[in-house]
């Protein structure tokens, strides 16, 4: 049987079965592998896509929930020539040392400003809270999401 | 330090120029690092007898330049930084500069990438690599040009004499004649590289080079690598150090859907399938079908510190000068006290992986490895084939702060790639076996003496310590050191080492000698040979818990002598540079001094990382909630003084880093085991640092450009945790020697009496 998922904007097909967490579709199935493994326990959010906007943890969430959601990953959101304002931001900002978590802060950030486009540094570190950085970035991901938040938005 | 490097050694290759450069390992330990002009005749082979072009510095026909580099980037921007400089001295712009690394085929072995040496010791080479490379092109179009190479100037590699003819590196670089090893120069005065005033792209914020894919989800990071007909594997692992394989049902995943193949040496037991989720599944499905019998007993948790102060050790002096520390002058006020640190695990949230095939008999493996040719020593010694059949070749990582389970995760790679021969095999471990079997950085106990004299100065300074190795990684311990490596047939012990390699250092010494004027004192190392726990390096090895009791412990003095810390400090430090440092911190934090008193819950904590690195000065802000006995470390001010600064904005993140990762240490983190293993085997059973509980970070570099580079990566964690343990015990009253700071242990302390919060103390008459 085949599923059909709907990634980035992109109708794409798996042989995977229903039960199959959505993060080795994403990695192995459709080469999205921005998306990343970190607990498979929903414990520390590298994990982290959109699904109809809403952050979610891709190692928990089986592809067979998901055949009529849009599917937004970090390759969805922009690329090094477009960059949405929040990647531009995290350059801006160098705000990555080994960029494990980063794919995923950045999706749940931008689930964030979709819904609070001034969210504060408060919010902004709540709305992260979950998310977890070995590597110390975290004050510089917090000023990225503010300075993208004061950005002129895509729609 | 100083780069050896020949004129002789510069060699026309096919297409270009390269120049090469080394370092001898006496030379890299010479604890002044000056950039020395090179002699014509400087070649000197290294101690292991490796050829003298040990690193290759190349202007391609098209006029730009590649580093090969043995060096490799953790995440903390050391190829961008290497890129700077090799830029500024062959004054071409940044982003004509390549960098190859770490790949056992195309780059020289310079040693592992740790201990912030990286920008030490491969950074000063490459300056003088490049200061040379570019006399070599400016000599050329001197003689086609016919001007004097002093006349000529050079701007984004393009050669330009004064009356406006111009040659670019690409024309200069492509008709050299292969293997031409006469430079027309050679009786020149040797080339220096430039001077701080003029450079251009050393000491700016160049922005790292491999964000921009990081940032897009475009990076491959090991995990990520693919190639065509790839199989997932994952490993079983015993329930616990050193328990051995008894039985394996089969059954138990003969009816999962296209499981390749299961893969048994002793007991070593992995798992591979067509499909990644597969493999998860099967690893579950065999860890209920197998039964494993043995393992080592640990000590009980609560009997830890007795354990390190009575297993069998060596004792090395460290550091003794003056008199008997015992005796003290009349008056003196003698204090002691005990200081301990956990186990600490690096959890890096990226688990361990590596990608191996087996092709007629050469296995390739893509590692995160932190040395790529001790590793493929390792491999050739645990897979017993000679490494000369082995490539490593390094991929980045989700976080690199020590050993952890990088290596062997290609030794697990390789077992099973080995049962599939022309098939690619990505090994990944899970989260629970990347807590329970990567190496911790060793627990450690500190016991500190001292007296302190009428005059308000510190008499005698006693500082022992006891801890395991923290260094055995591959090639720095006698077996392959990697953990399948134990497992495996004929194997006798299906456990890590118990017992320490007898070779010196370790890393526990680090930092152990206080970097104040002391006149009298003695340092002492207890290296703990019994290691129950699997060990190895974290980020700043011994440092950590060396700096957290040494400087706690000086505001403890200071308390005794009715001093300000940080005024105490300044009393006993002649080290320019560390009283720019503390003085730096100070200012920028508000530190009060003397007259003002501390304010409640400023701490400070200073050291020289090494003894011969950055110096570094913190100064903590806490708020502690004194009914739930939480610690919040709101601010912390942190003053750097680095020498050169190569880019700073990079090393700005890396203190920032260093002093968030160990906020969470000193806060939060302990291994947690038992008498049968490790039970910390989650993020939820090891929780680290979250988003709203990060200090900001206010650092402050103190740029010196004449002088040396010191490297960054690790100088920030020692003086954090003291910063953070004498605010708390500036803002409650209470001194707390164990590490994590938990709640349950600032509550302990508050409610202790003042007398049993105190250390030690008598007075001398």
């Amino acid at each position: 049987m085949v599923l059909r998922l709907n990634v980035n904007g992109t109708v794409r097909e798996t042989a995977a079965a229903a039960d199959t967490p959505l993060l080795y579709v994403l990695r192995n199935d459709f080469a999205l592998t921005g998306t990343k493994f970190g607990c498979g326990a929903g414990e520390c959010g590298a994990c982290t896509v959109l699904v109809d906007g809403r952050p979610l943890r891709a190692c928990r969430t089986p592809v067979g929930e998901l055949t009529n959601a849009r599917i937004l990953t970090i390759e969805g959101l922009g690329s090094a020539a477009h960059p949405h304002p929040l990647q531009a931001a995290a350059l801006a900002e160098q705000a990555a040392q080994c960029g494990w978590c980063t794919g995923g802060m950045l999706v749940a950030a931008k689930a964030l400003l979709d819904r609070n486009p001034k969210a504060t540094e408060s919010e902004v570190r709540t709305a992260l809270a979950d998310h977890l950085c070995r590597c110390g970035s975290h004050n510089r991901i917090v000023r990225a999401v503010l300075r993208a938040g004061r950005a002129p938005r895509r729609t | 330090m100083r780069a050896s490097i020949s004129r002789r050694a510069v060699l026309a290759g096919a297409g270009g120029l390269v120049v090469g450069f080394m370092l001898t390992p006496a030379i890299a330990a010479e604890p002044e690092p000056t950039a020395a002009p090179v002699a014509a005749d400087d070649i000197a082979a290294d101690q292991t007898g490796s050829p003298p072009h040990d690193a290759w510095l190349r202007i391609g026909p098209d006029g730009r330049a590649t580093l090969f580099t043995g060096k490799v980037e953790l995440g903390h921007g050391l190829l961008t930084a290497l890129a700077q400089i090799a830029a500024e001295e062959l004054d071409l712009p940044v982003d004509h500069v390549t960098v190859i690394s770490g790949d056992t085929e195309r780059v020289p072995n310079e040693g592992a990438t740790t201990g912030s040496r990286s920008i030490e010791t491969t950074g000063a080479a490459l300056r003088q690599a490049g200061a040379t490379l570019r006399a070599l092109l400016v000599d050329r179009a001197a003689e086609r040009l016919d001007v004097p190479a002093d006349r000529l100037t050079v701007r984004d590699g393009v050669v330009t004499a004064p009356d406006g003819r111009s040659l670019a590196y690409a024309a200069l670089a492509a008709d050299a004649a292969p293997r031409s090893t006469a430079p027309r120069r050679a009786d020149a005065p040797a080339v220096r590289p430039k001077p701080a005033a003029e450079r251009r792209i050393v000491g700016t914020a160049v922005p790292r080079r491999d964000l921009p894919a990081k940032v897009t989800g475009a990076a491959r990071f090991v995990q990520d690598i693919a190639p065509d007909g790839l199989l997932y594997g994952r490993v079983v692992r015993p329930p616990r150090y050193g328990a051995v394989l008894d039985t394996v049902d089969a059954d138990a995943v003969k009816d999962l859907p296209r499981i390749v193949v299961l893969v048994r040496d002793g007991s070593f037991l992995g798992v591979l399938a067509e499909r990644e989720e597969q493999a998860v599944q099967a690893r579950a499905a065999l860890r209920r079908a197998t039964t494993w019998s043995g393992g080592t007993t640990l000590p009980a948790p609560d009997r830890l510190w007795e354990h390190l102060r009575t297993a069998p050790a060596q004792t090395h002096v460290i550091d003794q000068r003056g008199d008997d520390v015992a005796s003290a002058p009349a008056g003196a006020v003698a204090l002691t006290a005990s200081y301990r640190k956990p186990y600490v695990a690096h959890a890096a949230i990226a688990p361990p992986a590596a990608v191996a095939v087996f092709d007629d008999g050469f296995l390739t493996v893509w590692t995160a490895s932190q040395d790529v040719f001790a590793l493929r020593e390792a491999l050739g010694a645990a897979l017993h084939m000679p490494a000369s059949d082995i490539r490593c070749i390094h991929a980045e990582t989700g976080g690199s702060f020590g050993q952890d389970g990088a290596d062997d995760a290609a030794l697990d790679a390789a077992l099973l790639a080995r049962a599939v021969p022309g098939r690619p095999v990505r090994l990944q471990w899970e989260r629970d076996e990347t807590f329970a079997w990567s190496p911790f950085g060793p627990a450690m106990m500190v016991d500190l003496a001292g007296q302190v004299g009428r005059d308000g100065r510190i008499a005698t300074w006693s500082h022992t310590v006891w801890s395991n190795t923290h260094a055995m990684r591959p090639g720095e311990a006698d077996e392959p050191n990697l953990l399948a490596a134990w497992q495996l047939d004929g194997t006798a012990e299906a456990a890590p080492p118990r017992t320490a390699p007898a070779t010196a250092g370790g890393g526990a010494e680090r930092n152990a000698v206080p970097p104040y004027d002391l006149p009298r004192r003695r340092i002492v190392e207890h290296r703990v040979l019994d290691m129950p726990l699997r060990v190895s390096a974290l980020r700043s090895l011994g440092a950590f818990a060396n700096v957290f009791a040494g400087e706690s412990f000086m505001d403890e003095l200071a308390r005794a002598a009715g001093a300000d810390p940080l005024a105490f400090r300044l009393a006993h430090l002649s080290d320019v540079h560390a009283r720019a440092v503390l003085e730096a911190a100070a200012r920028r934090a508000g530190w009060p001094g003397r007259r003002g008193g501390n304010r409640p819950g400023l701490g400070i904590g200073f050291a020289r990382y090494r003894d011969d690195g950055a110096h570094v000065a913190a100064v903590a802000e806490v708020a502690v909630d004194r009914r739930s006995g939480a610690v919040r470390v709101a601010r912390v001010v942190i003053a750097v003084d680095a020498g050169t600064i190569v880019n700073p904005d990079g090393a700005a993140a890396q203190i920032e880093g260093g002093v968030i990762q160990a906020t969470s240490w000193t806060l939060r983190e302990a291994v947690r085991f038992d008498a049968t293993g490790i039970t910390s085997r989650s993020f939820a059973d090891y929780p680290i640092l979250t988003m709203p509980e990060v200090p900001s970070v206010d650092v402050v570099l103190i740029d010196r450009p004449e002088a040396p580079s010191r490297g960054v990566g690790e100088a920030a964690l020692g003086p954090t945790a003291a910063a953070i343990a004498n605010a708390v015990a500036a803002a409650t009253g209470a001194r707390i020697r164990e590490l994590p700071l938990t709640p349950a242990r600032v509550l302990g302390a508050l409610a202790a009496s003042p007398s049993q919060s105190t250390p030690e103390k008598r007075r001398r008459g």
